[in-house]
């Protein structure tokens, strides 16, 4: 999968998540998703679970941890699809 | 301090009509919201007919963002949004967009129970070991109180924001609570109605208990006979209605327009002794209910021009009537009009007791009251205690000044409420 690609995926799937007075280009690889998309924290169980069934891969909980921001989010991705 | 309460926004989701203007056009008319669903009958159920509000997807999008749509997954949710939403807007009020919460505004919004097709997807889950997929909306959908919690969070209403629940009396318990809270200064306005679910997982426990009716199945809409010889058991319904309580100092500030004034009304439960019991009502409990709501609204038994029963459509029908008139010291003739909208919508369980007071509250702008269906053959035993022509068999006009709603439940619990057409 191309690196593009999949961060496009991963923004569509953040960007459902965002409140309503945060825009969709305010994501950047160094967005933290709960301190500057103010993604409610419980949301972020949600956005794991999106990220394992788009990217057919499975999370752990130490994975989960260290998910702050969106390049930890693709770092991780890219840890578990190159297994 | 005791200030005057008023009703100044109302929202619907029936099973006959979705919004104010459709469930009185279909009340008006005598609709039915009563259909066959053939996964009741699919799963053997012996009462295949049932009363479902019919909410469009597209309908669905006005109400929820997408992010609450996500994994959404409880029709009382969805049914007590709708009404909810609809009944604040109605009352002229926007949801808070500023970051102080509404203090003087609340939710008083009961249920019976919460997202049951949610919860038996957690089920199926956490058996499966997979407790981990569950994500974060099983909790807010499946608690009881996630119904006022969604409205308080939608609205920003920094007052009391609470779930209340008292079996199908909880619609009209809400809105003595709400009433209470208001006239006793503690809050400006509250939004209060009531909400129930949808589906086999709620109304299959009523079928076990054989106290629905099992001859109606290819007929739906002679299926709740409420007041007639032929009842035979009370047909299961779902849906939600809202009101937004107001005090009229509040009311009259915002020039709003007023439905209704509720002049007051009376709680309590007949301790499931005597005749009472868990699914029997104690008689004596219903009248002392009565007679209280009367006198706590300051008016006399003869003022009242229009009743909304409770009258689900079982055998107890006759003995709810004799109760009236026993507590009012009113019959024959000198009975006031009676209907029950069961007939209509089924009998909507936790949130029969909002919907049928919206109903009741629309007769007083409609200058009607409306007609009830199913009870051509009126029950002998009711008219031996009250005249035929009490019972409008279809919408006539007529101009209610005050109207009295009671609702009884499991529990053997009751409430009763007085409304009048306001006049200032």
């Amino acid at each position: 999968m191309q690196e593009e690609e999949k961060y496009q995926k991963l923004k569509d799937i953040v960007k459902v998540y965002l409140p309503e007075d945060v825009s969709v280009s305010e994501i950047q690889p160094t967005s933290n998703f709960i301190t500057e998309l103010n993604i409610n924290s419980a949301n972020l169980v949600d956005i794991i679970l999106d990220v394992e069934d788009a990217f057919d891969i499975h999370l752990e909980n130490d994975d989960m941890n260290q998910m702050q921001t969106v390049q930890d989010a693709i770092d991780i991705i890219d840890s578990k699809l190159a297994v | 301090m005791s200030r005057r309460v008023v009703v100044t926004g109302m929202g619907v989701c029936a099973p006959n009509g979705v919004g104010i203007k459709d469930f009185t056009e279909a009340l008006y008319k005598g609709k039915s919201g009563i259909r066959h669903h053939s996964r009741l009958e699919q799963l053997n159920f012996g009462c295949q007919v049932a009363a479902e509000p019919l909410v469009k997807d597209n309908v669905l999008e006005r109400y929820f963002t997408p992010l609450q749509l996500r994994g959404l997954n409880a029709s009382g949710l969805v049914y007590g949004v709708i009404a909810g939403k609809d009944a604040w807007a109605d009352a002229g009020l926007s949801p808070n967009t500023s970051k102080t919460p509404l203090w003087d505004c609340g939710i008083i919004f009961g249920t019976g129970i919460l997202g049951v097709d949610k919860f038996r997807d957690a089920i199926y889950q956490v058996d499966n070991k997979e407790v981990r997929r569950l994500g974060s909306t099983t909790v807010i959908q499946t608690m009881a109180s996630g119904i006022s919690a969604y409205l308080g969070g939608i609205l920003g209403c920094g007052n009391q924001v609470t779930t209340n629940s008292s079996a199908c009396t909880t619609g009209t318990e809400g809105i003595l609570m709400a009433y209470e809270r208001i006239s006793s200064g503690k809050a400006e306005v509250i939004l209060t109605g009531s909400c129930g679910e949808s589906g086999p997982y709620i109304w299959g426990g009523f079928d076990a208990m054989r106290i629905l009716p099992r001859d109606f199945n290819d007929n739906p809409s002679a299926a709740s006979r409420p007041m007639s010889a032929s009842a035979q058991g009370f047909v299961p319904g779902s849906g939600a209605g809202a009101l937004v309580l107001e005090s009229l100092e509040s009311a009259q500030k915002r020039g709003a327009k007023i439905y209704a004034e509720v002049l007051g009304g009376e709680l309590n439960s007949g301790g499931q002794v005597g005749e009472g019991s868990m699914t029997a009502p104690n008689s004596e409990a219903v009248q002392r209910c009565i007679q209280k709501a009367i006198r706590n609204s300051g008016i006399k038994a003869p003022q009242v021009d229009a009743i909304n029963g409770h009258l689900t459509a079982t055998s107890k029908d006759a003995l709810e009537i004799t109760n009236w008139s026993v507590a009012m010291g009113l019959s024959g003739v000198k009975f006031p009009y009676i209907n029950s909208f069961k007939g209509m919508i089924g009998h909507c369980l936790s949130a029969a007791g909002s919907i049928e007071c919206v109903g009741s509250i629309l007769q007083f702008e409609e200058g009607v009251v409306f007609g009830n269906v199913n009870c051509e053959d009126i029950h002998p035993e009711i008219l031996k205690v009250i005249d035929g022509s009490r019972i409008p068999q279809k919408t006539i006009p007529y101009r209610p000044k005050i109207i009295a709603k009671a609702s009884f439940g499991f529990g053997d619990v009751n409430a009763c409420v007085i409304f009048s057409a306001y006049k200032n």
